[in-house]
Order: structure tokens, then sequence, then C-alpha cells
């Protein structure tokens, strides 16, 4: 430390060492002296005004023309080290809540965590991905004991780390319900209590639950003013849309919410997905739900996973492709 | 894009003329805006949507705050003139069912 020391205060030296022999080793000290500056915090107009006492001693008939020019630099770099310090300290900050964020994402994953389903007949695929770093869509396997299984796909209206931790909220709402068969409609009724009570205005979630009959392969639904899905239906070879209404969640408080049923046959698919998919943009073309669909049926005989994962592929290899909100799409194909 | 709010009276009941899109960006000036006048008791608001275009989900919940204003106090308002793919999301979210909602336009831009 003592010869940083004694090189930050032997300038004068330094440069009068060069200016006689103007070579390559006295060059070498400006290096050292430039190192030893930022280890003990002198700043870089400090650097000038010790430069420009150096030239005054060793030149006492400078200039005076010269040496306003220097108060001119010094003047300018006492300006610039207190705009990049700030811009330092920005930085810095911005590093530091950049980290908070990804520990609160990676803490949303934990939390909001689902496994899909393995069953015999019913193939199952999922891909949730946030436009930001928080997710405010939501997707939720359940079994009961009898092997049905429970689909829950959400999106909270408004975005961002609010949203995501209003999730959390319903997750763990939704899991404190018993655990015997749970029709989608009573499922729907609990939770919008849950809502009206614990929201402040301006935020809502929409939400479809289906549950899936193993056995008799019946699917019961109802929607909380979710983008409605579709059904593939391999007979007729085409989509239709889901047909179903109701009242989004947390608007009011004793909604009762309409129960709808249908047949899923072999080679048949349940498409569920988060207005995100649809709400992308291409450039300055909004995505159509027809176009979703038609790239669906393009990758219909692949495993279900393939289908969801090709989808967002898709969107992502088109131009200009910015995801405008969270996207959500689930498929539960039944194979046999 | 931006959300140009033009606001006047009109027999007695305001007007909000919207024109643009009502997205994450614009939402908060409308929300101030509507619930201003909705926390007046008894006022009546018109929301003239015929040149809005473009609504995402966060323009529902300035409505849906709305509502909740409206039923606190004596207030009201309506929605007029909306085009066919911002009325779509007022019919997928049930709310037209709990909104006045008023002429819908056929076609949209």
């Amino acid at each position: 430390m003592s010869s940083t020391r004694q090189n930050i205060n032997n300038y004068k030296e330094l440069l009068e060492q060069y200016i006689n022999t103007m070579d390559e080793a006295s060059l070498y000290q400006a290096e050292q002296y430039s190192k030893a500056s930022i280890q003990h915090n002198v700043s870089p107009d400090k650097i000038i005004e010790e430069h420009y006492k150096a030239l005054v001693e060793l030149f006492p008939n400078l200039d005076e023309r010269v040496k306003a020019s220097f108060q001119f630099l010094i003047q300018t770099m006492i300006s610039y080290s207190v705009n990049y310090q700030q811009t330092e300290e920005l930085r810095e900050k911005q590093l530091e809540l950049k980290t908070e964020i990804d520990v609160a994402a990676n803490m949303q994953n934990t939390l909001l965590s689902t496994d899909v389903p393995k069953v015999e007949n019913i193939d199952i695929g999922a891909k949730s991905v946030p436009a930001k770093l928080m997710n405010g869509d939501y997707y939720h396997f359940v079994q009961d004991d009898e092997g049905n299984i429970g689909t829950a796909i959400a999106d909270v209206i408004g975005k961002g780390i609010p949203a995501a931790f209003f999730m959390s909220m319903i997750k763990y709402a939704m899991e404190s319900f018993p655990e015997d068969r749970m029709y989608p409609k009573i499922i729907l009724e609990l939770l919008n209590r849950v809502v009206e009570r614990n929201v402040e205005s301006g935020m809502f979630v929409t939400m479809f639950y289906g549950l899936y009959d193993i056995n008799k392969h019946e699917f019961y639904y109802a929607t909380a003013g979710h983008e409605p899905g579709f059904i593939y239906r391999s007979q007729i070879q085409a989509f239709e849309e889901i047909d179903a209404k109701g009242l989004l969640l947390g608007v009011k408080k004793d909604t009762k919410y309409n129960q709808y049923v249908t047949h899923i046959q072999q080679g048949d698919m349940i498409v569920l997905l988060t207005d995100g998919v649809t709400e992308c943009r291409s450039g300055d073309r909004f995505i159509e739900r027809e176009e979703v669909l038609e790239v669906i049926d393009q990758y219909k005989e692949q495993s279900a996973q393939n289908i969801v994962d090709n989808v967002y592929k898709y969107l992502e290899r088109l131009q200009d492709f910015k995801l405008r909100d969270d996207f959500t799409l689930l498929i539960l194909k039944r194979n046999s | 894009m931006n959300l140009h709010i033009e606001g006047y009276q009109e027999d007695g009941v305001y007007v909000l003329k919207l024109s643009g899109e009502v997205d994450a960006y614009t939402a908060p000036e409308l929300k101030e805006r509507l619930l201003d006048l909705l926390n007046e008791d008894g006022t009546e608001v018109k929301i003239d949507l015929e040149k809005v275009n473009y609504m995402d989900s966060t323009g529902l919940g300035v409505f849906i705050s709305g509502l909740k204003t409206s039923n606190e106090l004596n207030s009201t308002f309506k929605l007029v003139n909306l085009q066919d793919n911002v009325y779509r999301l007022f019919n997928i979210t049930g709310l037209n069912e709990v909104m006045d909602i008023e002429n819908t336009i056929r076609g949209g831009m």
C-alpha cells in the first residue's frame, strides 16, 4: 500500500521523467498511477488538477490561455465525476432490485407449481410463459380419489408482482377445499367469495374450471369470465368453441355459476388458454384465435406437450413477436 | 398509441368521449377521470367508446372499479357505442349482464 501511496504523491516526478525521456517505461508509470488513483478513490478531476499543478511548477512561464484551458477542463471533469457516480449508484440499485425480483419470481414458481397428472388414456400438455418476470396467469391440476382430473386456468387482471401475489392466494384457497369430487360450479362460487372479500378494487380474476371424469369421459366445466377454450371433435375434424358464460371472480358477492357438461370422444382434445395467447402482437397485427387453432391442428397427432410447445414456438418465430400478456395454453387429449 | 379523453356535460349527464386505446398505460388516467365523477352522489355518466378500437383487461378493471364505486354511492354510468371487439370482452367476462351497455357497433375498425 505504501508504494501506491508513494505513486500518487509523485505525479510531478513521473511527468517530468516522461517529458525528458518519452520512453515506454515512463509511460507505463501512467498506467500504474491510474490504478493507484482508483484504489485511493482519487477522482479524474483531481488527477487533472495534479497534472496542472505539476505543469505550472515545471514550466513557470506557461501561457495564461493554457492555464485557463485547464480550469475549464477541471470544471468539466468535476461535473462528469458527479454524474458518473450517480449513474453508477442507479446501476447498483437496479441490479439489487433485479436480484430481488428474480428471487420473487423463483419463489412464485415454487409456490404455484403444479404437477401434470399422469393418466393412462388422457394425455396432458401445459405451457405458461410470463410476459414480464412474474406470471399473472395460473393453471392448476388436481386429482380426486377416483383419479378424476380437476383443472383450473386463470388470469389476474392487472399484471406484474401484485397479480402474482394474488394468484398465490387463489391457489391456497383452492387447496383448502375438501378433496372429494368438487364440481366446477361449486369451486367458482367458493372462490368468488374469497376474491370478493380480499381484493382491492381494480383487481379481478377470470377462471375456467373443468372436471374430467376419467371413467365416463364426461367433461364438466364452468367459467368465471374466462376466455372460452375449444374442443377438437375428432368425428368432424373441427374445433368448436366451448360454450359457457359467467361473471368474473370478485365483482359480485353472491354470483351463481352455470355448469355445463360435454362428452369427450376418443381423439378429442380440450384446449384451454388465456388471452395472452391471442393478445400477443406480431408487429401491428394481433394473432387471431383461428391462427392458433390452425397451428394446433397442424400438430394434433403429436403428444399434448409437443402441441403446446409448438404453438409457443410458432408465435415466437413470428416477426417482431412480443408477448403483451402472460401466455398459458393447456391441452387435454383423450387417446383411448 | 394514446388515449384521448374529452369530457363535457349534455342535458345534465356527464359525457366522457374516448378515442384511442385503453391499456395498462392509458387506463390510470381514465380511472381517475371516471371515479372522480362517480364519487359524487347521484351523478350520471355516459362513456362513449365509439373511437376505442382496442381495450385490454386493464381497461375492464377501470369499469369494474367504476361499477363498485357507483354501487356504493348513488351514481350511475353507462357505456355506449362499443365496437365489436371491445364488446366481446364485456361479453366473455359476463360484465354485460351487470353493466349498462348500449348501442354496440357492428364491424369495428
